[in-house]
C-alpha cells in the first residue's frame, strides 16, 4: 500500500519499512472505520436514517420549487458579481500601474481598504446604509441626483427608490460586497500579472516606438492575461463560495433554500445539510479543478513570458504584506477568505 | 433626523454633518471596543485550535501510509470547497440543535465554543495547504543530501527540512491568519453574536444604520488586520531562504 518512491520527508521504503506502513495502514483503517462508526451510530440514535426524512430530495417538486431556484440565484449572484469583480479588478489593477500619481495612490488605497475588509461587513454596508441615509440625501441639493442615479443606474440590481427611501435587496447588497471584495483581490492579481511580464517585453515594445497604450494593450496585458488565468478562476471559486454569506441577510440562494426552508416544511435538518454541502462541494471542486488545469496548460504554454501565477496567488488576503505574489512553484495557498 | 418632505433642503455642508456624525461612534465606543475584544477572543484561540489542527492534517498528508495521505488530502479538499457560513450553519444548527451534541451546559459559552470550533476546522484545512507548500519549497536534493549524511529521518526532519519549510510557510500562513481574523464575522453572524460586526448589526439595528458607525468597524478590522499584515511581512523576509 505504500509509495514506493523517495519524498522530501521519506526515503523509498525497504522492507521493513513496508511491514511497518502495512500496520500503520491497518490502524488507520480500523481508526477511520471507528470514526465512521461513531457517525452513524449517532445519527441512527437521532433518527435520521428514517426514510422521510431523505424522501423529499427524491421527489422532483422540491427541486424544482425549493432548490433549483435556490441554486439559481446563487449562480446569478456569482455570475453578475464575477463579471463585475473582474472589471472592477482590471480598472483598478491598471490604475495602481499608472505612471500618474494622482491615479496611481487613489486606486491603491481603495484596493487595500476593501482587501482588508470582512466580506459581511461590506454587505452590512449595502444592505442596511442606503435605506437609512436616503431620506437625509433626499432632502439635500443631491436628492435629486440620487434619484436618477438608483432609477437610471442601480435599478438593474433591483434597488428601488419610493419617495426618497431607497430599498436594497439582498441580491444588491451580496453582489456589492462580493464586487468590492473580490474586485480588489483581482485588481492585485492583475497587478501581479502585468509585473510578471519581464522587463524586455515592455522595452521592446517602446524600442518599435510603441505608446504606453499600445505597450500595455497589445504586449503585456496579452501575456499577463495568460500568466494569471489560473489566479483569477481560483479566485472566482472564492467567489462563488462568499455567495453563500447571503444566507445571513436572507438572500434566497441554495443554503437558503436547501438548509431553512427545505427544514421547516420537512424537518430533516441534518440529511438537507448533507445534500446542500454535496452541491457546494461539487460545484467548487468543479472550478477548482478547472484553476488547477488552466495552471498546468498555461505553466506549458510558450505564448507568454510571465511566470505562471499560481492558484493561490489571489488569496494574499494580506493588506500591509506588501508583495507577497508569489510566482513560482508550490501551488495552492488559497487563504479560505470568506 | 429630517423627514422627505418636511426638512428645509438642506445645504452640502449640513448634509455632510448629518452624514457623518461620529458621535455614536465616540458615545458607544465602549460598545465597539467590547465587540472587538470579542473578535480577538474568538481569533485567538481560534488561531490555536487551527494551527494544532492544520499541523494534524498535514502530517496526515505527508505521511507515507497511504490512506493517511489520502484521507488528510479528502479533509482539506472538502472544507476548503465547503462555504464557511454553510459549515457554521452545521455546526450550529445541525450538530448542536439537532443531533443535541453540545459543548458546554451554558448557551452563550456552547455558541462559543461550537463557533471557534467551526472556523479552526476550516482555518486549518488552510493551514495544512500552506504548510505542505512550505514543504514542497524544499527541494527533494536537501533531504537527499541530508540521509546520505547519514542523518536520522528525525535528524533530516529536525535539522534540514522543517528549518527551510517553516521560513518559507510564515508569508502564507500570516495570510491565512489574518482572513480568519476577517472570517470572524462570519461566527458573529452564524453562530455567536457578540463580536464586532455583530455589534455593528446591533447598532445598525438600535440607532439607525450610519456611515460613521461602519467606518467606526472598519478602522477596528484594519488595526487588527494590517499590523498583523506588517508583521508577518517583516518576518518572511527576514527570514527568507536564500536560493
Amino acid at each position: 500500500m505504500s509509495r514506493r518512491e523517495a519524498t522530501v520527508l521519506f526515503d523509498a521504503p525497504g522492507p521493513r519499512a513496508r511491514l511497518r506502513h502495512n500496520i500503520l495502514t491497518a490502524v488507520a483503517v480500523a481508526v477511520l472505520l471507528g470514526i465512521a462508526y461513531l457517525v452513524y451510530a449517532r445519527l441512527n440514535e437521532r433518527g435520521q436514517f428514517a426514510g422521510e426524512l431523505w424522501k423529499p430530495f427524491v421527489e422532483p417538486q422540491v427541486w424544482q420549487n425549493l432548490i433549483l431556484p435556490g441554486l439559481k440565484n446563487t449562480l446569478g449572484a456569482a455570475a453578475v458579481a464575477s463579471v463585475l469583480a473582474l472589471l472592477f479588478g482590471v480598472v483598478f489593477g491598471l490604475a495602481r500601474l499608472s505612471d500618474h500619481w494622482w491615479i496611481r495612490i487613489p486606486a491603491g488605497l481603495v484596493v487595500e481598504f476593501f482587501r482588508a475588509m470582512p466580506l459581511l461587513i461590506l454587505i452590512f454596508l449595502a444592505f442596511f446604509v442606503p435605506p437609512a441615509i436616503s431620506p437625509i440625501i433626499a432632502d439635500s441639493p443631491f436628492g435629486n441626483a440620487q434619484r436618477i442615479i438608483v432609477e437610471n443606474v442601480l435599478f438593474v440590481f433591483g434597488v428601488e427608490i419610493n419617495a426618497g427611501n431607497v430599498t436594497v435587496p439582498a441580491f444588491a447588497a451580496l453582489v456589492f460586497g462580493l464586487v468590492m471584495y473580490n474586485g480588489s483581490v483581482l485588481a492585485e492579481v492583475v497587478r501581479a500579472g502585468v509585473l510578471a511580464v519581464p522587463r524586455g517585453q515592455s522595452e521592446a515594445a517602446y524600442a518599435l516606438g510603441l505608446r504606453k497604450n499600445g505597450v500595455m494593450r497589445l504586449v503585456l496585458l496579452p501575456q499577463a492575461v495568460t500568466a494569471m488565468l489560473p489566479a483569477v478562476v481560483s479566485q472566482l471559486v472564492v467567489l462563488l463560495k462568499d455567495t453563500a454569506l447571503g444566507f445571513i441577510i436572507a438572500f434566497q440562494d441554495l443554503l437558503s433554500a436547501g438548509f431553512r426552508i427545505v427544514p421547516a416544511n420537512y424537518h430533516n435538518l441534518v440529511p438537507a445539510a448533507i445534500i446542500v454541502s454535496i452541491i457546494y462541494i461539487g460545484m467548487n471542486l468543479a472550478l477548482s479543478r478547472l484553476a488547477t488545469w488552466l495552471e498546468g496548460r498555461s505553466r506549458r504554454s510558450r505564448k507568454s513570458a510571465a511566470t505562471t501565477l499560481s492558484t493561490g496567488t489571489g488569496a494574499p488576503a494580506a493588506a500591509g504584506m506588501g508583495q507577497q505574489l508569489s510566482t513560482a512553484g508550490a501551488t495552492g495557498t488559497a487563504t479560505g477568505e470568506d | 433626523m429630517p423627514r422627505p418632505g418636511t426638512g428645509t433642503a438642506l445645504t452640502p455642508w449640513i448634509l455632510m454633518d448629518q452624514l457623518l456624525d461620529f458621535g455614536p461612534v465616540f458615545d458607544n465606543l465602549d460598545l465597539i471596543l467590547g465587540g472587538f475584544w470579542a473578535t480577538v477572543r474568538l481569533a485567538v484561540v481560534t488561531a490555536i485550535l487551527a494551527l494544532i489542527f492544520g499541523t494534524f492534517l498535514t502530517a496526515l498528508r505527508v505521511s507515507p501510509v497511504t490512506v493517511l495521505s489520502r484521507t488528510g488530502s479528502l479533509v482539506v479538499n472538502l472544507l476548503r470547497n465547503t462555504p464557511l457560513t454553510l459549515l457554521l450553519a452545521i455546526c450550529i444548527l445541525a450538530i448542536n440543535d439537532e443531533l443535541k451534541i453540545t459543548l458546554s451546559g451554558t448557551e452563550t459559552v456552547n455558541r462559543y465554543w461550537w463557533g471557534v470550533l467551526g472556523l479552526s476546522i476550516y482555518t486549518g484545512a488552510f493551514v495544512s495547504e500552506a504548510l505542505q507548500s512550505g514543504i514542497n519549497t524544499v527541494p527533494i536534493g536537501q533531504a537527499e543530501a541530508a540521509r546520505s549524511i547519514g542523518l536520522t529521518f528525525l535528524q533530516s526532519l529536525r535539522l534540514i527540512i522543517l528549518p527551510q519549510a517553516f521560513r518559507a510557510v510564515i508569508a502564507p500562513l500570516g495570510s491565512v491568519l489574518i482572513a480568519m481574523i476577517k472570517n470572524t464575522t462570519v461566527v458573529g453572524a452564524v453562530a455567536y453574536g457578540y463580536e464586532a460586526a455583530a455589534v455593528m448589526k446591533e447598532m445598525f439595528d438600535d440607532m439607525g444604520a450610519s456611515i460613521p458607525v461602519f467606518l467606526g468597524i472598519a478602522a477596528g478590522y484594519l488595526v487588527l488586520t494590517l499590523p498583523t499584515g506588517f508583521f508577518f511581512g517583516w518576518l518572511a523576509k527576514r527570514m527568507a531562504v536564500a536560493r
